[in-house]
């Protein structure tokens, strides 16, 4: 009896921590993170182009926060609409629309900035109400008619634009070289961004009305919601935030260029990164919480890649494989758990 | 006076048969005729045979590409790897091959071989790891490119041989009067008739049809639905494939050749009456869709209107096509 | 519904305000809500008349240099964006076009057109080194070409130790972590760095020159901290590339000949400095330039464009290009069109010079040469031995011409090798650079 109670003992513990996990809520992809946060320090070790180890190097290691900023902004708006069971593929081009259009409006002056920002949040959220019209009220698919909104504001911007046009001032740029103490400001805010997110999905009645008609829109509709405005509101949201993406891109930049939306591949990277954190694409199921931790891989993925100096080649066949590994290693343990 | 009577209500029955089939047609056909009409009006000799051959050899890529995407998206999938199967074709044709006319025939087979196990992948990925297909094919579509462009070390090397070339390039001189009747144009009827026999008249294609329109139902009725999806994806990698030989074949090396692709294969395709998510899709009406798409860049490019907003009436013309085809749906029920 | 209906038009108005704003500098709002509606069409129009009348519309603009450009701001094509435009630098390139190598013994790579010399002993250093070099990515052959020479003279420098390298895959956001990253990092002796876009990498390169000596190559920056500048023309090779190209095909083409200019894709400096380059020449001749477009550097849309070109307008007897990936696909065009040959620029990679070899083509190649990246470690070495540096350093342009054609023909080369890379004499030529012993 004694005898055989020290192993019980242990299995209860490692019985209670699984446990604890599963009932903390934490994403899945949390655990993900942590292998590839592993596997980045052994590949450093090994093949770092240096002798010191990145991970004790206090200011890389913000700046794989700093790198997951853009991404991660958008990628938040994008859960939303997923969530939703819709997809935005226009967010890419609504970022070079914003970077474009604060260097313009702001013209170096710090005056400017307030009633540009208003003004640039303002074409945000006209972008998603044409986005969540199009697919609630005249039922055009939502990666069609957000590609085609997309190819409109390209189409526009780069009629009146046709290379970097003025500045933003030197203040504004605050948001994305400003610090307050170690923690840059745009961190900061990121953090900012998931945290309202996560309040809006959770603990407001509009984020349970937004994951019932991404659950069934049906059922939702069935059940006395009011599902299109609902929809619509989830475009909006996401809309908001890649104009908040364009924003701290352009004071990165200094100055926005109408491909700096696509060239960073900030449409299929956030869809990516909402999937890989646990949104599914039929919508109903996921939180931001998640996202930001599929942004994260993407980020340190980025960083471990330049420390251990790979081919730019090489690095796309590996994240390409780590996009589906991690997924379907999501979807196949759902599909246990579903058993 | 009956004899007479019995004509005429023939008459008009076939009229009327007519009418009503011209009334239900799909609507892209009309899309695609005003189209071409426009682009005639606009250039005269667009319409002369030789002229109008050129114009087809070089929308017989974007036209077989759309052809194959829309078995994925019948079946309720996306490819989003076809962009890139096309520019891996091109670079790796041209690294085998490298200018020697022996080696053409081998590396198409192989192409045709490597096409098949990206579709492979794509449809294993999406049946057995319950992938999204949007993401399996993300995430095929960074590998196969960054396959090719690490097999050549980012730059192209080689040449493609003058007989790897002549699909994309050449044509049969001689034929009913023409200047030449391009290799393209053929492949481009052979391969569609070909698709469409498969996708509308056999029975794999109501399988594929009945799979995108309710997978739980096709199962219950004895449909193998995973046997049926990965095959869906390996067509569409093979035809892309087939574009890629073309379209290296009328451009030669590039690795510009093929990027942005595939969206435009799936827009063409829903333009065509293709519904996303499955269920609904047409070959035919799908590559009049590809045509129509590549008229409208010839009549926005005749029109003198620049680039940049020329995307936004492609953006404008697509939202359009498909609101309209939402609102008859609709109106039908 | 009442509030959804309420923001929806508050938010239309502030579209509105945007658009004035858009349109017509700085407004003070409102009633110049309908002239901006009106602005925008007419930009478009504008736009329209730009591609076809090109030349006209180059003739008035030149003559009021660079002032009148903003008019043709909103459009594409002949327009050429104030932002890159500078006649003071124009007319620096062409005087740069007088100038002889004052080390005319040296190889070319390291061969300099002015002295600009810079002390540097507050940087030197005992060796061994380690060389870090943020690059803004190896996505076009160009750079594929370019980055090999560099690694291989990286290897001729026993006394480099390290070199690390960044790849920032064509993404100004990627380019600054990059920067900051290897500053952060704390191992650079020296940074290399060649950026993505010269106004989004400026703030990055001005942090990492507060930290440690910076060498800038290929496209520049906008601030003079770095050590130094290498560049072709110190920094004028975009005007010069253009008005090389150009130059040939007036003195080879007869009055009123039809010309093509073909361009990768609007508002990349280096790219806009050679359409620059090229178009106050165009205004100034007779010849008829029917049409400026933008192929994207993509074969089959550059084919299209030409073959569109030629049904269009009969004949096409010139084709100006800002880069030459697709001068042969555009050779081609003409070939399937049953055309005889245009008079044509293209550059310095093998396809073009094997075509114009076989074809007899009237042709010249300008170059952007990639032997400056050669010169980009040699700079980085001279300043950590403390030696003087030119800033910027202003490397030889040369084109080849059908005078010197044979020289750089190498059929046994990559079909998108950059001959003009001064690599042929160093270890593992031609295979390290993909092609085969001869």
């Amino acid at each position: 009896m004694a005898a055989i109670s020290p192993p019980a003992s242990q299995t209860s513990a490692f019985d209670r921590a699984r446990h604890w996990l599963r009932d903390s809520r934490i994403p899945p992809v949390y655990g993900i993170l942590v292998i590839i946060f592993l596997v980045s320090i052994v590949l450093d070790l090994v093949f770092g182009i240096d002798d010191q180890l990145y991970i004790f190097n206090r200011t890389i290691m913000t700046n794989v926060l700093v790198r997951s900023v853009a991404l991660g902004i958008v990628a938040v708006g994008q859960t939303f609409v997923m969530i939703g069971a819709s997809i935005d593929l226009s967010v890419a081009y609504l970022i070079s629309l914003t970077a474009v259009g604060a260097s313009f409006l702001m013209n170096g002056n710090p005056d400017n900035i307030w009633w540009s920002v208003l003004v640039l949040i303002g074409i945000g959220v006209v972008v998603g109400f044409v986005n969540g019209t199009l697919i609630t009220r005249l039922k055009v698919n939502s990666l069609i008619a957000t590609l085609g909104v997309g190819l409109i504001i390209k189409g526009l911007l780069n009629a009146a634009f046709d290379n970097f046009a003025g500045s933003v001032p030197a203040s504004f740029q605050t948001f994305a070289y400003g610090s307050i103490g170690p923690m840059p400001i745009s961190v900061l805010v990121l953090f900012l961004v998931v945290a309202v997110g996560w309040f809006i999905l959770r603990r407001m009645r509009f984020g349970a009305h937004l994951y019932a008609t991404g659950g069934s829109e049906e059922v939702a509709r069935l059940s006395g919601l009011r599902t299109e405005r609902i929809l619509t509101m989830a475009h909006i949201i996401c809309s908001t935030t890649a104009v908040l993406t364009g924003l701290f891109v352009v004071s990165r930049l200094r100055s926005g260029a109408p491909w700096v939306g696509t060239d960073g591949l900030y449409d299929l990277e956030s869809i990516a990164a909402t999937v890989i954190g646990g949104t599914t694409l039929s919508g109903g199921r996921g939180g931001v919480w998640g996202t930001l931790a599929g942004v994260l891989i993407f980020s340190l993925l980025d960083t471990t890649f330049n420390q251990i100096g790979i081919n730019a080649y090489m690095k796309q066949i590996l994240r390409g494989a780590i996009i589906i590994l991690a997924v379907g290693f999501y979807t196949v343990r759902s599909m246990r758990e579903a058993a | 006076m009956t004899q007479l009577t019995a004509t005429t209500s023939t008459v008009e029955s076939l009229a009327g048969r007519i009418w009503h089939r011209l009334r239900t047609l799909n609507p892209v056909y009309y899309i695609a005729l005003v189209l071409l009409i426009g682009v005639v009006v606009q250039n005269p000799v667009f319409i002369q045979p030789d002229n109008f051959l050129v114009f087809l050899s070089r929308s017989a890529p974007p036209m077989l590409l759309t052809a194959g995407q829309v078995f994925v998206l019948v079946s309720g999938g996306f490819d989003l790897s076809v962009g890139s199967v096309v520019t891996s074709t091109v670079i790796i044709s041209a690294i085998l091959a490298n200018n020697d006319p022996g080696t053409t025939w081998w590396v198409i087979l192989l192409m045709l071989a490597g096409g098949a196990v990206v579709g492979l992948v794509n449809g294993m990925v999406t049946a057995y790891l319950k992938v999204p297909s949007l993401i399996a094919t993300l995430g095929t579509l960074l590998i196969v490119r960054g396959i090719g462009l690490f097999w050549s070390g980012g730059a192209p090397r080689g040449y493609l041989p003058d007989n790897f070339r002549m699909w994309g390039r050449r044509g049969i001189t001689g034929l009913f009067g023409l200047r030449e009747f391009p290799y393209a144009v053929i492949l481009l009827i052979v391969i569609g008739v070909l698709l469409w026999l498969l996708l509308h008249r056999l029975n794999y294609g109501r399988q594929l049809l009945a799979l995108g329109d309710n997978p739980r139902a096709a199962r219950l009725s004895g449909v193998n639905v995973n046997l049926v999806r990965i095959s869906a994806f390996v067509i569409c990698s093979m035809t892309a494939v087939v574009a890629g030989v073309l379209l290296g074949g009328r451009g030669g090396v590039s690795i510009e050749t093929g990027t942005g692709m595939e969206m435009q294969s799936i827009a063409a395709a829903v333009l065509g009456g293709t519904m996303l998510l499955g269920g609904r899709g047409s070959v035919p009406a799908a590559m009049a869709g590809a045509l129509a798409l590549e008229l409208l860049f010839s009549l926005l490019n005749l029109l003198g209107l620049p680039k940049p907003l020329r995307d936004a009436v492609q953006g404008l013309i697509i939202i359009g096509a498909v609101a309209y085809a939402a609102y008859s749906a609709k109106r039908n029920r | 519904m009442k509030p959804f209906r309420i923001l929806f038009f508050v938010l239309a108005a502030m579209l509105m305000v945007a658009l004035v704003a858009c349109g017509g500098g700085a407004p003070p709002a409102a009633q110049q809500a309908e002239q901006a509606a009106q602005q925008v069409e007419q930009a478009a129009g504008e736009a329209a008349q730009d591609v076809e009348k090109a030349a006209d519309e180059a003739v008035a603009e030149v003559s009021e240099a660079t002032s009148s450009t903003s008019e043709a701001l909103g459009s594409e094509g002949a327009a050429v964006a104030t932002e890159f435009y500078s006649q003071a630098d124009y007319e620096a390139a062409l005087r740069m076009r007088d100038l002889k190598p004052l080390n005319p013994d040296d190889p070319v790579w390291v061969q300099y057109l002015e002295e600009n010399w810079v002390d540097t002993t507050q940087y030197k250093k005992d060796p061994p080194y380690t060389v870090c070099f943020s690059n803004a990515g190896v996505n076009n052959p160009w750079r594929v070409v370019g980055y090999t020479t560099m690694q291989a003279e990286v290897d001729l420098h026993p006394e480099i130790e390290k070199f690390i390298h960044v790849d920032a895959e064509g993404n100004d956001e990627k380019q600054i972590s990059d920067i900051q990253d290897l500053v952060a990092g704390g191992n650079c002796d020296i940074l290399i760095v060649s950026p993505n876009t010269t106004k989004a990498l400026t703030p990055a390169v001005e942090e990492a020159c507060k930290s440690l000596p910076v060498i800038v190559f290929d496209r520049g920056v906008q601030t003079d901290c770095p050590v130094a500048f290498v560049q072709p023309f110190g920094g004028f090779a975009g005007y010069n590339f253009g008005y090389e190209g150009a130059k040939f095909l007036v003195d080879n083409l007869p009055a009123k000949a039809n010309v093509i200019a073909l361009r990768i894709l609007p508002g990349v400096d280096v790219l806009e400095t050679r359409w620059a380059g090229a178009r106050n020449l165009f205004a100034e001749s007779d010849l008829n330039v029917v049409a400026v477009e933008f192929g994207d550097g993509n074969n089959d849309k550059v084919k299209t464009i030409v073959t569109d070109a030629i049904q269009k307008y009969g004949h096409i007897d010139g084709v100006w290009m800002d880069a030459g990936a697709t001068a042969v696909a555009a050779l081609e065009a003409f070939e399937d069109a049953g055309q005889p040959y245009p008079v044509i620029n293209g550059e310095d990679q093998q396809d073009f010079l094997v075509k114009w070899q076989q074809e007899g083509l009237t042709a010249i190649a300008p170059t952007f040469p990639t032997f400056q990246w050669r010169t980009a470690v040699i700079a980085a070495m001279m300043t950590l031995k403390g030696e003087r540096v030119n800033d910027p350093w202003a490397l030889p342009q040369p084109a080849i011409t059908q005078a010197n054609l044979d020289q750089y023909v190498q059929p046994n080369m990559p079909p998108l090798f950059y001959a003009m890379c001064g690599c042929e004499t160093m270890p593992d030529f031609p295979q390290r650079w993909g092609g085969t012993a001869p």
